[in-house]
């Protein structure tokens, strides 16, 4: 269950309460977010819609640890991760944060098997295990028979399917997809979207999505816009954008 | 060492790049090594310098001779254990580019005073007896072939052009591989019956042997106050004092090669910085993956460092391997005008060493650059 009100309770998995982002550009302060509240339980899959600017990236950011708020507070499974050291907070998000980029950010010099190992490299697992977790991962997003391809061998659909094995990998608590269809044609991008709702479906990961594209957002359990530094909750999706139910 | 995939990965990202700056760093070690080595060509005639054997000069500078008396007065001289005296010949051996050094020997006295340059009894025996005997260094004898028995004519250019002949009687090693094995000897009684009248019964300089290294300074005071006051007054000193004297008749050698030595150093350092500066910034992205991902700013350092210790590794040892062909060479090609070009182990681990540390500190500043990069603005980079 989302909600933006405040009125969560202890028990959900992120838990955002008063989230302030203040940014100076060139002397002017441009506040993003402005006593933003989020509760999102353990398997729900958010959407996060809002025109440019509106601060998406920026509340991904603040909830997968890559930067920290002006103000406020995030919980995420018990952990108050807003008052965390910075090489505190690096490993807190190599256990608990996969990351999807909209550009892939894949290593370039490196197989698909060797950029989904690279969270695993941060771990204790044997050469063995590791092994295991990256074929597990790849074969989830179905690239078995690419795993010694290279990137530039791959289309874009692949190397996001790439990018999503190497963010499950190490099992983190959630998801943050920035624009993962982004730089996708259709047909790839509804192929993304089917694989990550059977993470969520299948597998029970939390899914936090940051987009531009509408039809995207209506996969997502709930699609949340930010107006003003806050989040404001919509419509469903599935009753606004998919009125026909075709999602 | 989980990421040395990476980071040989990174490596040949671009090989182009990779093959200029391994190539940059494998010239400079040559050049570096090369500097290395002849510095210590001219610095070890001091290094193997006897600590217990002085040197007597004309005070006025060593073109002046002394005469051939002093030998007995400096030998009276409590402290000493022997005398001997050289001269320099300055001939030339078939060819002027055939250059090697000279000397004019007291054969009576030598071995007492250099025990270091070993000749067989036999060969030092018909030596003494020969006066038109001659001693080569087995590397000077190996540079024109000769062999004991051989005739060599010599011209000098110092005592009335004509040619002077030698009999080969002996070859000498020294003790050590490096020593200097380049020295051609010859008889001062047969030099002294055929130089101008005015160069006879004189000596070069004089070598003295102490009994006990403790008592070089007041023999050598003792010596110079002998001869105070005289038409050849004198100048004693230590023996590797007049080697580091020798060697700055060249001019200030240590400084020229501390100066294009560090010319070298700061030139490889840029280059190979630049490099690094330039693969982290072209990785600004990558390196916001890997730290969202969950690698520390320490561990991001040590990626750059790791990288740019590998270039200087590979290049540093292209180097090596490149001056240990080419030393020989050179100096075989110059063999005479300066002492031997010997490339020695030490020298080689300190080259590698030198290549490392320019590697550490070239990546330094890149890598301290990406260590503090922040995530956020690292992924906006693309």
């Amino acid at each position: 269950m989302v909600r933006v009100d405040g009125s969560g309770n202890s028990q959900g998995l992120i838990r955002a309460r008063g989230l302030n982002k203040t940014y100076s550009r060139g002397g002017e302060k441009i506040q993003v977010l402005q006593g933003l509240n989020l509760d999102v339980d353990k398997g729900d899959f958010v959407a996060f819609m809002g025109p440019s600017g509106s601060g998406k990236t920026t509340l991904l950011n603040l909830l997968g640890g890559l930067d920290v708020p002006s103000a406020g507070s995030i919980t995420v499974a018990g952990d108050e991760i807003t008052h965390m050291s910075g090489s505190k907070l690096t490993q807190w998000r190599a256990r608990h944060v996969g990351f999807i980029f909209q550009m892939y950010n894949l290593i370039p010099v490196l197989t698909a098997y060797q950029n989904v190992e690279l969270p695993l490299l941060l771990t204790k697992l044997s050469r063995s295990e590791r092994r295991k977790h990256v074929e597990t991962a790849l074969a989830v997003v179905g690239l078995t028979d690419r795993m010694h391809h290279y990137p530039r061998q791959l289309s874009g659909g692949q190397e996001q399917r790439v990018t999503i094995a190497r963010a499950i990998v190490s099992d983190p608590t959630f998801l943050l997809c920035d624009e993962p269809t982004g730089d996708l044609d259709r047909k790839s991008a509804d192929e993304i979207m089917a694989l990550i709702e059977e993470l969520v479906g299948k597998y029970g990961k939390t899914v936090l999505m940051v987009t531009h594209d509408p039809l995207v957002a209506a996969r997502a359990h709930t699609t949340l816009h930010l107006e003003k530094g806050v989040l404001v909750e919509g419509k469903t999706p599935r009753e606004g954008v998919f009125a026909g139910g075709a999602a | 060492m989980k990421f040395w995939r990476l980071i040989f990965a990174n490596l040949f990202r671009k090989k182009v790049r990779l093959i200029l700056t391994v190539g940059s760093f494998a010239i400079a070690l040559v050049l570096f090594t090369f500097l290395a080595v002849v510095r210590s060509a001219f610095n070890r005639g001091i290094e193997i310098a006897g600590a217990d054997r002085l040197v007597v000069v004309d005070r006025v500078g060593l073109m002046n001779l002394m005469p051939i008396s002093y030998a007995d007065k400096i030998a009276a001289i409590p402290g000493v254990k022997a005398v001997t005296h050289d001269h320099w010949f300055g001939g030339v051996y078939q060819d002027e580019k055939n250059f090697f050094p000279q000397f004019v020997i007291d054969a009576e006295n030598h071995r007492k005073v250099y025990p270091e340059f070993m000749v067989p009894d036999g060969q030092w025996n018909n030596f003494a007896k020969d006066r038109q005997g001659a001693i080569a260094g087995a590397k000077l004898a190996e540079r024109f072939h000769w062999k004991v028995g051989d005739r060599i004519p010599i011209k000098t250019t110092l005592y009335g052009g004509a040619t002077w002949e030698f009999n080969l009687d002996g070859i000498y090693h020294t003790e050590k591989p490096d020593g200097d094995q380049g020295q051609f000897w010859l008889q001062w009684k047969y030099f002294d019956e055929n130089v101008p009248s005015v160069i006879k019964s004189t000596a070069g300089w004089y070598i003295i042997k102490l009994n006990n290294p403790d008592d070089a300074a007041r023999v050598a005071k003792a010596i110079d106050e002998k001869f105070a006051n005289s038409p050849h007054e004198t100048k004693t000193e230590t023996e590797s004092a007049f080697a580091g004297y020798f060697a700055k008749q060249f001019g200030n050698i240590q400084f020229l090669i501390m100066t294009i030595g560090g010319v070298v150093f700061f030139t490889l350092l840029l280059v190979t910085g630049n490099t690094m500066a330039i693969s982290v910034r072209e990785r600004t992205s990558e390196l916001g993956v890997l730290k969202a991902i969950g690698l520390t700013d320490r561990s991001v350092l040590f990626l750059v460092l790791a990288e740019s210790l590998a270039i200087a590794f590979f290049g540093g040892v292209l180097g090596l391997a490149l001056a240990l062909v080419m030393i020989p060479g050179i100096s075989g090609a110059i063999t005479g005008l300066l002492p031997p070009l010997l490339l020695s182990k030490p020298m080689l681990s300190f080259g590698l060493g030198f290549a490392l540390f320019v590697g550490a500190a070239s990546g330094l500043l890149p890598g301290i650059g990406a260590m503090r990069m922040r995530v956020v603005n690292a992924l906006r980079r693309v």
